[in-house]
C-alpha cells in the first residue's frame, strides 16, 4: 500500500517535470533569429518570384 | 489567398520547447528549429490546409532530429549542463524529486520513449496526434507512453532512495561525524 502511494507520487512528480521543462520553453520568448529567418525565407522567395517574373 | 506558411511563427514556441524537450540541450534544440523551419518552408505544398499544422511541424522537427542531431546530442548529451543545472536550481513544490535526477533518468530512456512522453505527457497532444506526427500507430505510441512511464518511475524509485539518504544534511552530518570517530 505504502509503496503504490510512493509510486503514484513518483507518477505525478514525473508528469510535474515533463511539463515544467515544456512550460518553461514554451512560455519564454523566442529568439529573434527564428522570426528573422522567417522574414529572410519569405524576401528570398518574393526576390526570386520578381526576378523570374521580370 | 492567404499563405498557412503566415502560421508558422504561432508554433515557433512550441517547436522549441518540443526540440529541448528532446534533446535537454537548447544549443542542439535551437538547430534543430532553424533546421525544421527551412524545410518547413520549402515543403509548405505537403501540408495539408485544416489540418493540423504543429503536428506536422512536429513531424518535420523529429525528422531533422534522427537525420541531422541525433548523433550530436549523444555526443554533447550532458544532463549536468547549462540546462539541467538552472533547472536543477528549482526544486518540486516539495523538494523531494530534484530535476538534475529527472534528467539523468529522461536520459535513460530511447528517442522513441522520449518523444512519446514529451508530446502526450508535456506537448497536450492526444494519443492519435502523436501517432500521427511519429508515423506509427495509436497503439504503438500508447506502449511507448506506458512504457517509458513505468521505466521513468523504476529509475526515479532508485535514485529517489538515494537522494533521502544523500540530502538530508543532519543525517550526513551524523554519518560523517561517525566517520571520523570511527
Amino acid at each position: 500500500m505504502k509503496q503504490d502511494r510512493k509510486i503514484s507520487s513518483l507518477e505525478q512528480e514525473i508528469e510535474a517535470n515533463l511539463k515544467r521543462v515544456y512550460n518553461d520553453i514554451a512560455t519564454q520568448e523566442v529568439p529573434d533569429r527564428f522570426t528573422q529567418l522567417l522574414n529572410q525565407l519569405r524576401d528570398a522567395e518574393k526576390a526570386s518570384t520578381e526576378c523570374k517574373n521580370g | 489567398m492567404a499563405d498557412p506558411r503566415d502560421e508558422i511563427v504561432e508554433h515557433l514556441s512550441a517547436m522549441r520547447a518540443f526540440a529541448v524537450s528532446l534533446t535537454r540541450n537548447s544549443a542542439l534544440a535551437d538547430d534543430m528549429v532553424q533546421d525544421a523551419l527551412v524545410k518547413a518552408w520549402t515543403k509548405i505544398d505537403s501540408y495539408q490546409e485544416g489540418t493540423n499544422m504543429r503536428a506536422w511541424l512536429f513531424t518535420i522537427l523529429r525528422n531533422t532530429y534522427y537525420s541531422h542531431h541525433r548523433k550530436a546530442r549523444r555526443e554533447v548529451a550532458d544532463t549536468d549542463g547549462e540546462m539541467a543545472a538552472s533547472l536543477a536550481q528549482k526544486p518540486d513544490h516539495d523538494g523531494r524529486l530534484q530535476m538534475r535526477d529527472f534528467n539523468r533518468a529522461f536520459e535513460m530512456l530511447n528517442d522513441e520513449q522520449r518523444e512519446a512522453l514529451v508530446l502526450v505527457g508535456a506537448g497536450g497532444f492526444s494519443y492519435e496526434e502523436a501517432a500521427e506526427t511519429c508515423g506509427v500507430a495509436v497503439g504503438t505510441i500508447k506502449s511507448r507512453v506506458n512504457r517509458a512511464r513505468k521505466q521513468l518511475v523504476e529509475l526515479l524509485q532508485m535514485s529517489d532512495d538515494e537522494v533521502m539518504e544523500a540530502t538530508d544534511i543532519v543525517t550526513t552530518g551524523i554519518v560523517t561525524n561517525q566517520k571520523n570517530v570511527a
